[in-house]
């Protein structure tokens, strides 16, 4: 029996939305902000394994854009968030859940999220089983949901890598000024067509909050007198 | 069965009021506009074939001497009062449902006038020359719908009389996008909608098709108010030998949970918080309250069956025996027709799995696990976040929008250190760096210790003073913040009590 709800379904989703590529499944990735457009071209894919690490606003910057657009996301086993902060990076609190402390039942909580929350970002306790990263990945990868490793250098078979490396903050002096912008450099590198390292420069948190690149455009010289 | 019903109904209302201010005759042909479109014409201007919903240039096509008033609502309401005080003259209790349109119970002046008849006699006598029509049924409705054409339904028969009506009865204005789908569906009486089982018309048309329906049916068109439900609701099941396994339990429960639901639906009612306790052969019982974003279903119920028994036979207080009673208690119930939910799934369905997959989340690790971070009023940065349990109202203690000054501009350090570290902040011979009660520093700080590690600092700001509810002696602060940036880049905010000199890690700018 030929399945015309499924057929109609597919063509709807297709004329409906912009969708990315992925083989035999089709699924719009999750946005990001156009500030991260550069490093993440094609938004946050479903399915796919992003960690981050160096820093906590890295991390929220990465979730805004897909917050805003209507998409739930976890924290579990992270350090204690500011929503001040989460707001300013354009977070929905009213779609962000938090775990702080899951303690042993930490592979569970996260699979149980996975199963219905778009993104899941966690901290892994210090030690991770390796069936459980394979677990984990694997469950994302069919509920078409994002997880997100914080802060750990140490997990296997992340599809996207993000890490911020060094930060220097402008606008405060020696007891003068107040921490305005912190220019930033992270770099990304993954697997396949994203093989390659590559670091974008971006003000991180940015005037006022939030994330915007970093204006790298060289005026030309103009001929004078 | 609804209450008997006397509807009067004035034809062409909005026309007769609107000639009337306009003091037009009403024997030319007139029509009443709102936004360019017809909403009432006379009779005469029917006769050109002038219809409800033309634009004013289609109409005036049709009936080229076409008198084009506009809409008066306020003279309509004015004009239908003495109506209505006639009205009033024969009965008690007159209800107005738009100008035009007004209705009466039967019961109270039948009693008076003797019959029915004797009511409808002493009516059209009263109102005298008024160009006006009667109609009888049960429920207002039915009533309405009897009045435009003039007739007396007898009692009982309400339903079969509406069944031949058109769908688009339900909302002669013609804009309804019910009643447009309706007849593309092919439902094009009011009995072949009313023939439609109520679950499936909720499910799909939500709460407004589901008043429709009710409408249609000839049933009672009032909503239910929202009450506590009666004992008899309550659904047990005891199970016989005691049972320890999870899945064994919920198989047995289905055919509760579904008697549960349909018990409920019967009396018209949906659960929406559910109180599930199960009690073990030794006495052990456990109790909690699932709220559900919309209504339960059996499914529903059946997963908190499950996931409560899973979390209690899997925690570390489980039990020593086997399951032998479970007990359903609806807490909180809605009408059928209340409970509103986005027609299409959209994003309604997404927030439904992961409000499940946070309960069950919760479940696992214990309440109060799960938590909602809320943007909170005040100065410090750790009292303008604020977390609630999973389940609570997320509502900030005081209002995050008013100004707060002497908080700390934006951008918001991301990480709180909740409840504050202690540090040492020192000058650069290693001194501690001390503040002034006028707020100076006499010496800058240069180094900070943090735990076992000793940071320089490169940049740092402040002091800035903090000196809040001086007048309240248990809950005073007098504070000085500073940010600090070390060596390797990183921020902190720190903060000093004045006097004291004792130094906090508050935040990181992480």
């Amino acid at each position: 029996m030929f399945d015309y709800g499924e057929v109609l379904d597919l063509a709807l989703r297709e004329t409906l939305t912009g969708v990315t590529d992925r083989g035999h499944r089709r699924v719009p990735a999750l946005p990001v902000t156009p500030a991260l457009q550069s490093l993440l071209p094609a938004g946050l894919r479903r399915g796919s394994t992003v960690s981050v690490s160096g820093s906590m606003s890295l991390l929220l910057a990465v979730l805004g854009a897909a917050s805003a657009d209507g998409a739930w996301c976890a924290l579990v086993g992270l350090p204690h968030l500011s929503a001040e902060a989460a707001d300013e990076y354009g977070i929905d609190l009213a779609r962000l859940a938090v775990v702080p402390r899951p303690g042993e039942g930490w592979a569970r909580a996260v699979g149980a999220l996975l199963d219905a929350v778009d993104v899941v970002a966690t901290c892994p306790p210090a030690r991770v089983v390796p069936g459980d990263v394979r677990r984990l990945a694997a469950r994302a990868r069919t509920r078409d949901a994002v997880l997100m490793p914080f802060g750990a250098g140490t997990w296997p078979g992340a599809d996207v890598r993000l890490h911020l490396s060094d930060g220097e903050w402008h606008g405060i002096g020696e007891g003068t000024g107040r921490l305005r912008r912190r220019r930033v450099s992270v770099t990304v590198e993954g697997r396949g067509q994203a093989a390659r390292a590559r670091s974008v420069e971006l003000w991180l948190p940015a005037d006022g909050g939030g994330v915007a690149p970093v204006d790298t455009t060289v005026v030309p010289l103009r001929a004078v007198g | 069965m609804p209450p008997r019903m006397i509807a009067v109904w004035c034809p062409d209302w909005p026309v007769t009021a609107a000639c009337a201010e306009a003091e037009t005759s009403d024997e030319a042909p007139v029509a009443v506009f709102t936004a360019n479109r017809v909403v009432a014409c006379s009779h005469e201007a029917r006769t050109f074939g002038v219809r409800r919903g033309l634009r004013r240039r289609e109409a005036q096509a049709r009936c080229p001497e076409l008198v084009v008033l506009p809409r008066n609502e306020a003279a309509e309401a004015r004009l239908f009062e003495p109506v209505v005080l006639t009205l009033e003259s024969i009965a008690p209790g007159v209800e107005v449902t738009r100008p035009g349109l007004a209705a009466i119970g039967v019961r109270g002046p039948t009693r008076y006038f003797g019959s029915e008849t004797a009511v409808l006699h002493a009516l059209s006598r009263a109102i005298g020359d008024t160009n006006l029509l009667i109609g009888v049924a049960d429920g207002s409705f039915a009533a309405e719908q009897a009045a435009r054409h003039g007739v007396i339904v007898p009692p009982g028969e309400s339903s079969a009389y509406l069944a031949e009506l058109p769908v688009s009865t339900l909302d002669p204005s013609g804009n309804s996008a019910l009643t447009d789908l309706l007849r593309r569906l092919g439902l094009r009486t009011l009995g072949a909608f009313a023939a439609l089982p109520a679950g499936e018309v909720h499910a799909r048309f939500g709460p407004d098709g589901l008043w429709a329906h009710r409408q249609a049916g000839g049933r009672d068109d009032r909503p239910l108010a929202a009450r506590k439900p009666p004992a008899e609701l309550v659904t047990t099941l005891d199970l016989e030998p005691p049972v320890d396994r999870i899945d064994t339990v919920a198989f047995s429960a289905r055919a509760t949970a579904e008697r549960f639901i349909a018990d409920l639906s019967g009396h018209g009612l949906a659960c929406a918080c559910l109180e599930l306790s199960a009690l073990t052969e030794n006495g052990e019982e456990t109790v909690r309250r699932w709220r559900h974003a919309g209504v339960l279903s059996t499914v529903d119920v059946v997963d908190r069956i499950r996931w409560q028994l899973e979390g209690w036979l899997a925690g570390s207080r489980r039990p020593t025996g086997g399951v032998t009673r479970l007990r359903l208690v609806p807490v909180e119930t809605v009408p059928l027709g209340v409970h509103q939910q986005a027609l299409w799934g959209g994003s309604g369905d997404d927030d439904e799995r992961a409000h499940r997959a946070l309960a069950r989340v919760q479940t696992l690790l214990g309440h109060g696990s799960v938590l909602i971070p809320v943007r909170d009023g005040g100065r410090d940065p750790l009292q303008r976040t604020r977390y609630v349990p999973w389940g609570d109202e997320p509502v900030p203690e005081r209002s995050p929008e008013q100004p707060w000054p002497g908080r700390l501009p934006a951008p918001a350090p991301s990480v709180l250190i909740d409840p504050p570290r202690p540090v040492q902040v020192l000058d650069d011979a290693g001194r501690p760096v001390t503040v002034t009660d006028r707020g100076a520093i006499p010496r800058p700080p240069a180094r900070f210790v943090l735990g076992d590690r000793t940071l320089a600092i490169q940049h740092w700001a402040g002091p800035w003073p903090v000196d809040e509810r001086w007048w309240a002696p248990d809950a005073t602060s007098r504070v000085a913040r500073f940010q600090l940036v070390d060596i390797a880049g990183r921020a902190y905010l720190v903060t000093c009590t004045t006097p004291g000199g004792r130094w906090a890690l508050t935040a990181t700018y992480d």
